[in-house]
């Protein structure tokens, strides 16, 4: 039974609860640095929120599966928002999207081949006036065409192999 | 300018740096270096004439002469040119504030924005910042909110309810504990202006903020800040910090007996946590489930006690009212709109950017003489006006003018200002069948007509693309619309419906009328 316990026990999750003094309605700030940490949220992870917390798994369930932000998967190395609102639509963002898929093979939330990259769709970075808009990695850029995502992208990719 | 070395501004906007700004100022940085010249080089906020941007100013006697849109491959033209010296270039727009889009705005709300430094508290003192609040800290709670009442400001979030009656009611309650809650998730698209007054004005949030919570009696105040805006998130949580090291958030500001201090909490990607029911929720750490009202926020809002939510403009406001008086403000506008609107041009635009004007511009004025028409060159087809859930309006219906009564007037509203433009190849039932999927995926499931009205939204607009039984379908679709506008909880499942019938209303022949 320890064992099992110990197994479950996710060290980084604990401590990110502490620092928030275990307050449940710290939850969404929590759940963010440790998915910034991780990459994700795992199930051990989850669960040692619950107990810190002192909330049923099943609240945290309710919470994390009702933002787009919360990540139940491994992430692949790269991501890629692009912008699908109206202001984006109306410069080019569906042809975008579609031009991505197909490039990189991966289907929009989801990751493509050797989980290199992932497609994730957002509904407004607020860049409107310059669409259409992405986020690479963390970083914005606008008047995206199809040849500018692609040279991004490489770039993105080389730059964290350079490390 | 006199003495020191010469001042170059370079935005640290967000859709500044989209295109290409942290690459200029680096570039710049190095040429000057190199050419072994002295400057200071400033991260502004933008000006809003985004499509300028990256928009390089230098500080001349006269003022600041533009430059834009810079490339990085310009900068070495650049001062080769002279710029340091406003010299001509073919990226020269003269003097920044005679910029015909910009000399034509009525700057209350931005005044600041793009003038200074966002995180330099000299700076913004010494363009008018504080002296609001300074003046809201002199005076009692009940004639703060006077002052409010009396210049007619209206919640900018979109709903328009008037912001002094608000904060009356919140003074009113007896509670050992109130909040302020600023409403910073813009995620409408098409809106940008809470983003770049984030960015670009930082303080003047923070001031407006202590201002409403000395009014009603708050001590503490959170900024629900949007996770897609990550150089706002990091501009504000600085800011926070400047202004509790400097005395101004904190126990006894400036020993006034008011003690007021702010947090900053990260959305999660729920375009419904706009809803400000919703948004306390998730400032409690739950689901973003819209609530049943009353009782209004005001009187029971975060963790059950008296709150005031504003959206970030309202809030950055009211110091102008305090400083300027509420008269001032309250000359600007029209009819049951006072003041003015910061309005977002956004689309397919040429000029996209920010135009604060009085409320009574006309949409024609905004798309037309400001946005200079379709930046693909096509003509203009339809303006959604208010985010996604505003109407779908044809260039026939541009004289209308831009106030929260002509508009409803309309069939439309202002919502938060957005303008987004679409040029001719745009099939208008493919933007409603949008609007009901964008409800589809953002609505948070808690009232039946929104949750299950947006799905069958969607399959009914379907059936009608296809072809199949278009007349009966669109009468579906309409009683559907009417169902969701009259039933559902909140604006998301009850404006669903304006994009869609304004859609089929102005443009039958989309949907095979």
């Amino acid at each position: 039974m320890a064992a099992l316990i110990d197994k479950l026990e996710h060290a980084p999750a604990r401590l990110i609860c502490g620092r928030h003094d275990n307050r449940p309605d710290a939850l969404l700030e929590i759940l963010h640095e440790v998915q910034t940490a991780e990459g994700w949220l795992s199930d051990d992870a989850l669960r040692t929120i619950a107990d810190a917390l002192n909330i049923s798994r099943a609240e945290i369930h309710g919470v994390v599966s009702f933002y787009h932000d919360y990540k139940r998967r491994e992430s692949a190395k790269h991501c890629i928002k692009l912008c699908r609102a109206e202001a984006c639509q109306a410069v080019g963002a569906e042809a975008l999207a579609a031009h991505a898929e197909k490039k990189w093979n991966a289907p929009t939330s989801g990751n493509g081949a050797d989980n290199q990259i992932e497609l994730e769709a957002v509904y407004c970075l607020g860049n409107c006036a310059l669409g259409p808009s992405a986020m690479i990695d963390g970083e914005l850029f606008g008047r995206v065409t199809p040849e500018r995502l692609d040279a991004l992208a490489e770039q993105s990719i080389e730059k964290a192999e350079r490390g | 300018m006199v003495g020191g070395p010469i001042r170059i501004y370079v935005p640290c906007d967000a859709a500044a740096i989209s295109v290409g700004a942290d690459d200029v100022a680096a570039s710049i940085r190095r040429e000057a270096n190199r050419r072994k010249i002295d400057l200071e080089l400033i991260r502004n906020g933008s000006r809003g004439m985004l499509w300028l941007e990256p928009l390089v100013e230098v500080e001349t006697g006269d003022g600041r002469i533009a430059y834009g849109p810079v490339a990085d491959g310009d900068v070495a033209s650049l001062f080769d040119a002279d710029f340091l010296s406003g010299g001509d270039h073919a990226l020269a727009h003269g003097m920044t504030e005679q910029i015909a889009y910009f000399a034509r705005q009525e700057r209350v709300t931005f005044a600041r924005c793009g003038v200074i430094d966002p995180l330099c508290l000299a700076d913004f003192e010494a363009h008018g910042g504080l002296l609001g609040l300074r003046k809201a800290l002199a005076i009692s709670p009940t004639e703060i909110v006077d002052v409010v009442v009396a210049s007619g400001l209206r919640g900018r979030g979109g709903a328009g309810f008037p912001t002094g009656i608000k904060w009356k009611t919140a003074l009113e309650q007896l509670s050992d504990e109130k909040y302020i809650c600023c409403n910073a998730d813009e995620g409408d698209s098409g809106t940008f202006a809470d983003r770049m007054l984030m960015e670009g004005d930082s303080f003047s949030l923070l001031e407006g903020m202590v201002i409403a919570g000395r009014a009603v009696g708050a001590a503490t105040g959170y900024i629900y800040l949007r996770s897609e805006y990550p150089h706002a998130i990091k501009t504000m949580r600085c800011a926070v910090d400047i202004w509790r090291e400097a005395g101004l958030l904190g126990d006894d500001i400036e020993r006034s007996g008011t003690s007021f201090d702010i947090h900053i909490r990260v959305g999660a990607g729920a375009y419904i946590c706009g809803e400000e029911s919703s948004m306390l929720e998730s400032l409690e750490g739950k689901r973003g489930e819209v609530k049943v009202k009353p009782p209004i926020p005001a009187i029971s809002g975060l963790f059950g006690k008296p709150t005031i939510v504003n959206n970030v403009l309202t809030l950055a406001t009211t110091p102008f009212l305090l400083a300027k008086g509420a008269a001032h403000y309250n000359n600007f506008g029209v009819g049951g709109s006072r003041g003015t609107q910061p309005f977002q041009l956004a689309g397919d635009v040429a000029r996209g950017g920010l135009v604060e004007k009085a409320f009574g511009v006309t949409l024609r004025e905004l798309v037309e003489d400001f946005g200079g028409g379709t930046r693909s060159g096509k003509p203009i087809r339809a303006v959604q006006a208010g985010g996604p859930l505003g109407a779908y309006i044809p260039t026939r219906g541009f004289d209308v003018e831009m106030d929260y009564e002509a508009l409803a007037k309309a069939g439309a509203m202002l919502g938060h200002g957005g303008v987004v433009v679409f040029n001719d190849t745009v099939d208008m039932a493919h933007q409603a069948r949008f609007a009901m999927e964008f409800c589809e995926i953002e609505s948070c499931g808690k009232c039946t007509p929104c949750r299950i009205g947006a799905v069958r939204g969607k399959e009914t607009i379907d059936k009608i693309i296809a072809g199949e039984n278009r007349a009966e379908n669109l009468e579906v679709l309409d009683n559907l619309c009417d169902l969701m506008t009259n039933a559902s909880l909140c604006a998301m499942g009850g404006l669903t419906p304006m994009p869609v019938q304004s859609a089929v209303k102005h443009f039958p022949e989309d949907f095979g009328g």
